[in-house]
């Protein structure tokens, strides 16, 4: 465990070092509040949801490409660098480096996330708001984000060239987030299964202020999933 | 654990990487205390033997014990004991130097006022002391290194394993480094590999000659400064007398282990004789050499070096190495 913290607050300082962490979180406060104040006022309500909501023009969509630009360079970098040699050879357990890596990046996002509070704070002094859906779609945001972000390690860990990390983050994690909307075009049959593996459809049902036991297992396995297949990939050394 | 235990030991190691085999059953063992060269041509395999035995790469087959430990069931555990530092000093580029000792300190568990104590140390050992608060993507590549240094003793390990410590040093930088790792071999277990010859007759103890992936040598410097192990030993004999019959006596005489006549020259018969391990025959030679009524007119020990050695070792038949 303070393996895991130690690796982490590297992996967060690295990021505060450098542009990495401000252009992060300028560019999703400026482009989401943009996203989600052009519509607010067209809708006259006090409402957050569209705010969470999954759609083709929305904040969480920005997180799909978000994500990938923050860990692209987790462990590819590592890997590029030979420093991974240095890591791989220090007193700890792969899992541990992974973890360590993944929480530094959820930490980034949810200061991002924390920042926006700013949003239904101004929505509250313009109308009656519902504080309730706004807490269960900041929890779905934030488990949505985890979800892009491990598959983002995921990726970093399969090649040490942090371009093909992004763009195989972005097409695994813009696929499961679109397919969402496409699913009107597949068989009937096949229509609910795809939902479900839809990371847009967990956020949609969280966005309406409903967390469900279904949409959290469904984050936190695929979650898991990918950083066990990312701590496997560390694991096989053989480069 | 018992003193006399192998500190390291290589229990016929092998490595594929694809179709080629870069480390092919390679045994040895490393007592607490010494400090041995592993030496061989680029791409002999050196650095994948150690990075076998400081758990970055599982073997192929074989196994690697650091302490007793194997490296393959319990490699946090063996990764305690080693201080390792990679080819090329891999560093994070975006830490300060200082930031970084912490880190290390911080993965390998050491806290409080010892911490404290113990950067102190290493950082006036290793000469950190003006450059802290840099940052490394900054250093030049003898501070770099040195930094590498000071990362691998963080712990004060038992056994620091270092390959190619002074590669891309100038050469005051090298007998800098040099003069650490001599510093540090008097208390500690030290496995260096180079391809640099001086700098191993320098520091170690003991010298490993890998060559294709492959041990085809482990001895003492002194040792492999004589091919063989043995020295050399250079016989003229005046006049053209019999050189078949000469050549005969001379290999006769204890502790000659072969005679090459290498013709006639000016002055009369020249041959080379080569000599077991730790024998000085010259002695014996003289002796014979009146017995038999040989004229000797020069007997001398030829100086073999550890290129020749090396050389000799390392040209596979297909004459350059892989």
């Amino acid at each position: 465990m303070r393996n895991v913290v130690s690796v982490a607050r590297r992996e967060l300082r690295a990021y505060f070092d450098s542009p990495v962490a401000y252009i992060v979180i300028v560019s999703f406060l400026a482009v989401a509040g943009w996203m989600f104040f052009s519509t607010l006022f067209l809708m006259g309500r006090a409402d957050m949801r569209p705010f969470f909501a999954p759609s083709p023009f929305s904040p969480s969509m920005l997180l799909v490409i978000l994500a990938p630009a923050i860990t692209m360079r987790l462990i590819a970098e590592e890997r590029k660098s030979g420093t991974i040699e240095l890591l791989l050879t220090m007193p700890m357990r792969d899992s541990e480096i992974v973890i360590g890596k993944f929480l530094a990046a959820v930490a980034l996002v949810a200061v991002a996330l924390l920042l926006t509070l700013a949003y239904p704070l101004t929505v509250s002094s313009l109308g009656a708001l519902d504080w309730g859906p706004v807490v269960a779609g900041y929890v779905g945001m934030l488990l949505f984000a985890s979800t892009l972000l491990a598959i983002g390690i995921l990726c970093s860990a399969l090649t040490e060239n942090q371009i093909v990390a992004f763009i195989v983050a972005f097409l695994i994690s813009g696929v499961l987030y679109y397919v969402y909307w496409l699913q009107f075009f597949m068989p009937p049959a096949l229509a609910p299964m795809i939902e479900f593996l839809s990371v847009s459809f967990h956020l949609d049902n969280m966005a309406r202020g409903v967390v469900d036991s279904r949409d959290v297992v469904y984050y936190l396995s695929v979650t898991a999933g990918a950083l066990f297949v990312a701590t496997y990939t560390l694991g096989r050394r053989h480069a | 654990m018992v003193n006399s235990q192998a500190m390291v030991e290589a229990r016929s190691l092998c490595k594929d990487y694809g179709a080629t085999r870069a480390v092919d059953g390679v045994s040895f063992q490393v007592s607490r205390g010494e400090v041995v060269g592993f030496l061989g041509p680029n791409g002999a395999g050196k650095s994948t033997t150690m990075k076998m035995l400081t758990g970055f790469l599982n073997p192929t087959s074989g196994s690697a014990f650091v302490a007793g430990i194997d490296v393959a069931d319990d490699p946090i555990a063996a990764k305690r004991m080693v201080g390792y530092l990679p080819e090329n000093a891999p560093l994070y580029d975006d830490m300060m130097v200082v930031d970084f000792l912490h880190y290390v300190a911080d993965i390998r568990a050491i806290e409080g006022t010892h911490r404290l104590e113990r950067l102190q140390t290493i950082c006036r050992r290793c000469g950190l002391d003006d450059i802290l608060g840099k940052n490394i993507g900054q250093l030049s590549k003898g501070y770099r290194q040195r930094v590498g240094l000071a990362q691998a003793m963080v712990h004060d390990p038992d056994l620091l394993i270092l390959d190619e410590p002074t590669s891309g040093l100038d050469p005051n930088q090298i007998v800098e480094i040099r003069e650490l790792i001599r510093e540090l071999g008097r208390e500690k277990t030290v496995l260096l590999s180079t391809h640099i010859l001086p700098e191993v007759q320098a520091s170690c103890d003991r010298i490993m000659i890998i060559s294709d992936g492959k041990l085809v040598a482990d001895d003492t410097p002194e040792m492999l400064s004589g091919t063989d192990g043995g020295a050399i030993v250079r016989v003229v004999l005046k006049g053209a007398a019999a050189a078949q019959s000469a050549e005969t006596v001379l290999a006769a005489v204890a502790g000659v282990t072969g005679v090459t006549s290498l013709g006639a020259e000016q002055e009369g018969q020249v041959f080379r004789l080569r000599c077991a391990a730790g024998a000085d025959p010259r002695e014996q030679i003289f002796q014979t050499a009146v017995d038999k009524g040989l004229v000797l007119i020069d007997l001398h020990r030829e100086r073999v070096s550890l290129e020749d050695t090396f050389r000799e070792l390392t040209m596979t038949e297909g004459g350059a190495h892989a």
